[in-house]
């Protein structure tokens, strides 16, 4: 984004650029600008229960949600939920790229097998682990039993959260690889063997000159992977637990869907959504102050 | 004098590739994470050649059984077992990849001709258009579902392919990612261009488009591994069985997962649901690789 150039050379046509933008701009109005418009104006409107009368509330819907206490509840499950997805996704796929950078028999094969779990839609990612982890039928599941252990997703929100943590970690530890490595590849053998030669050890090489040089890197990956936790483990919730036991995987994602596709809850959803459009402005516009940084490198 | 002895480093590294300690290590790091990544897709192979009540009992063993064909049969042509009620798994795939590749295809059609405008014309509000696309990074469905399913639902779209994929289209990414690559085009081109008399859709076609094959490819595969795996917009958009994805099939399978339903019909979806995604990424993996590290920038 970083520089408006514009180029000397054009073409004069006048009329031949609307039409080229007009399919993108038609569908960017219809499905974009509309909707989030009508989730505005909804957050701000009240309906009777019969759906006959909307009446302006001012702000009434976004006191009602920030006082519920199971938005607050759904605030904690994302907070807890994206802090163990990011941590356990990030230093998997960092402590995995920095091994196959190495030059080792074998790395290209290796990278091979690592990458592909990108390609694993997150509700495919929750079928495999509940097949693995179901409290009955499951390979592990039943050996935590066996052991004593009392495993059962289906009662212990704990144990779902956690089952959810790890079917959205998994499938997304490749993309971390695949850009960590690619980030490594980059850094300049010289620097790393010039800390060498003036005598640091590999673990001081790594912490003192290559982690930092991997910045860029690794808080691109921490926006990316925010996003991921908060908005695309809606799958994996609703194909493994539909936020329950109770309301123990319910996230602020699945909270909008539920309030508003479920109870049908027109006000109260939108202020919700409002709130999350606000969330995501503030992470994109953070990640775009960032790459506007790096094009001027 | 340091850059000078490099290369011969470099060079020596393959001889130095004995198997000492570390690299017993490094071996041990990356197999197991080849082996964590495939160990739930294992587990689902091997669940896809036994029959329900082996599973149901919790006697599944690690080896395969003698069902892959009656079950994958089954998945494939009815998608019914005892419990499981869903379309055949071959309506499903086709729902699905009529789905990826239309999103893949269009939003790569309809960003490259907004790129081309937004670069090569100048044109009253150019730059109002091109933010106007932009912005709607930060507008993702789950910020405007209840309103966004209203215009769908309005325009009679639901339950059809144009409303599962037409809102879909739209693409910051790709047009910005595009208008990129276009701004480095040098001026001689396309002065050359218009002298020999090309016409701005002439040198479109002739010109610009091989130019940005690399592009293209690098950027259809993330598209299409994306438009595969899509879950909350087939979710709202279609309510008709035979208009499931495959992705969405599963979770229906799946249901509450009772020990007791068609754990074998379900294993076989899964692994057939991989599949094409995967076979994707790994087939295409030096232009997968490419595009994603230097397009999500």
């Amino acid at each position: 984004m970083g520089q408006s150039v514009t180029r000397r050379v054009v073409f004069p046509n006048r009329i031949l650029p609307y039409l080229l933008l007009a399919p993108q701009l038609a569908i960017v109005f219809v499905f974009f600008y509309w909707p989030a418009g009508q989730a505005l104006f909804q957050s701000v409107m009240r309906q009777d229960p019969f759906g006959t009368r909307t009446t302006f509330v001012w702000f009434e819907n976004f006191k009602m949600v920030l006082g519920d206490p199971s938005y607050l509840g759904a605030v904690r499950t994302t907070v807890l939920s994206s802090a163990a997805i990011i941590l356990l996704a990030m230093s998997a796929g960092l402590l995995l790229a920095v091994t196959a950078d190495k030059p080792i028999r074998g790395a290209g094969v290796y990278k091979t097998l690592l990458l592909w779990p990108y390609a694993v839609a997150p509700a495919v990612a929750a079928a495999l682990w509940l097949f693995i982890f179901h409290p009955s039928i499951g390979i592990l599941g039943r050996a935590l039993n066996q052991m004593g252990l009392r495993w059962d997703y289906h009662l212990n929100g704990a144990q779902a959260l956690f089952l959810i943590i790890l079917a959205s970690s998994w499938k997304q530890v490749s993309y971390n690889f695949i850009f960590f490595l690619a980030g490594l590849q980059s850094i300049p053998r010289s620097v790393v063997e010039a800390a060498a030669v003036d005598g640091a050890g590999g673990r001081q090489r790594f912490w003192k000159v290559v982690f930092p040089l991997l910045s860029p890197t690794t808080f691109f990956l921490l926006v990316v992977n925010l996003i991921y936790a908060f908005i695309d483990t809606f799958g994996v919730i609703h194909s493994l637990t539909r936020g329950g036991p109770g309301k123990a995987t319910e996230t602020l994602v699945y909270k909008v869907y539920v309030d508003g596709v479920i109870n049908l809850d027109l006000g109260g959803s939108s202020a919700q959504s409002v709130i999350l459009l606000l969330v995501v402005i503030t992470v994109t516009a953070l990640q775009f102050r960032f790459v506007e940084r790096r094009v001027h490198y | 004098m340091r850059e000078a002895v490099l290369p011969r480093v470099e060079t020596a590294a393959p001889a130095r590739m004995r198997w000492r300690p570390t690299q017993w290590l490094a071996h041990l790091i990356l197999i197991v994470g080849v082996a964590t990544f495939a160990f739930p897709v294992y587990m689902a192979v091997i669940g896809s050649t036994h029959d329900a009540p082996t599973i149901a009992r919790g006697e599944m063993p690690l080896t395969p059984g003698p069902y892959a064909i009656d079950n994958y049969r089954q998945a494939w042509t009815s998608g019914q077992g005892e419990r499981v009620k869903a379309s055949p798994v071959s309506r499903m795939m086709l729902n699905s990849l009529v789905m990826a590749l239309v999103i893949a295809s269009g939003k790569i059609a309809v960003s490259i001709i907004s790129a081309f405008a937004v670069a090569f014309f100048h044109f009253p509000l150019r730059m109002f258009f091109f933010w106007m696309i932009f912005i709607t990074l930060m507008l993702p469905v789950e910020v405007r579902i209840i309103p966004t399913y209203k215009v769908v639902s309005d325009l009679g779209l639901i339950n059809t392919f144009a409303g599962l994929t037409i809102p879909l289209v739209a693409s910051a990414t790709g047009t910005l990612i595009f208008r990129q690559f276009f701004l480095t085009v040098p001026d001689e081109l396309v002065d050359a261009a218009k002298v020999d008399g090309a016409g701005p859709l002439r040198f479109f076609w002739s010109i610009l488009l091989p130019l940005s094959s690399t592009t293209v490819a690098a950027l259809f595969i993330i598209l299409f591994v994306y438009g595969w795996n899509q879950y909350l917009w087939p979710l709202l958009i279609t309510t008709a069985r035979e208009m499931d994805t495959i992705v969405i099939g599963i979770t229906k399978m799946i249901g509450s997962a009772e020990a007791q339903t068609d754990w074998q019909i379900i294993m076989a979806t899964s692994v057939l649901a991989m599949l094409p995604p995967v076979a994707v990424v790994i087939l295409m993996q030096r232009w997968f690789v490419k595009g994603l590290t230097e397009t999500e920038k």
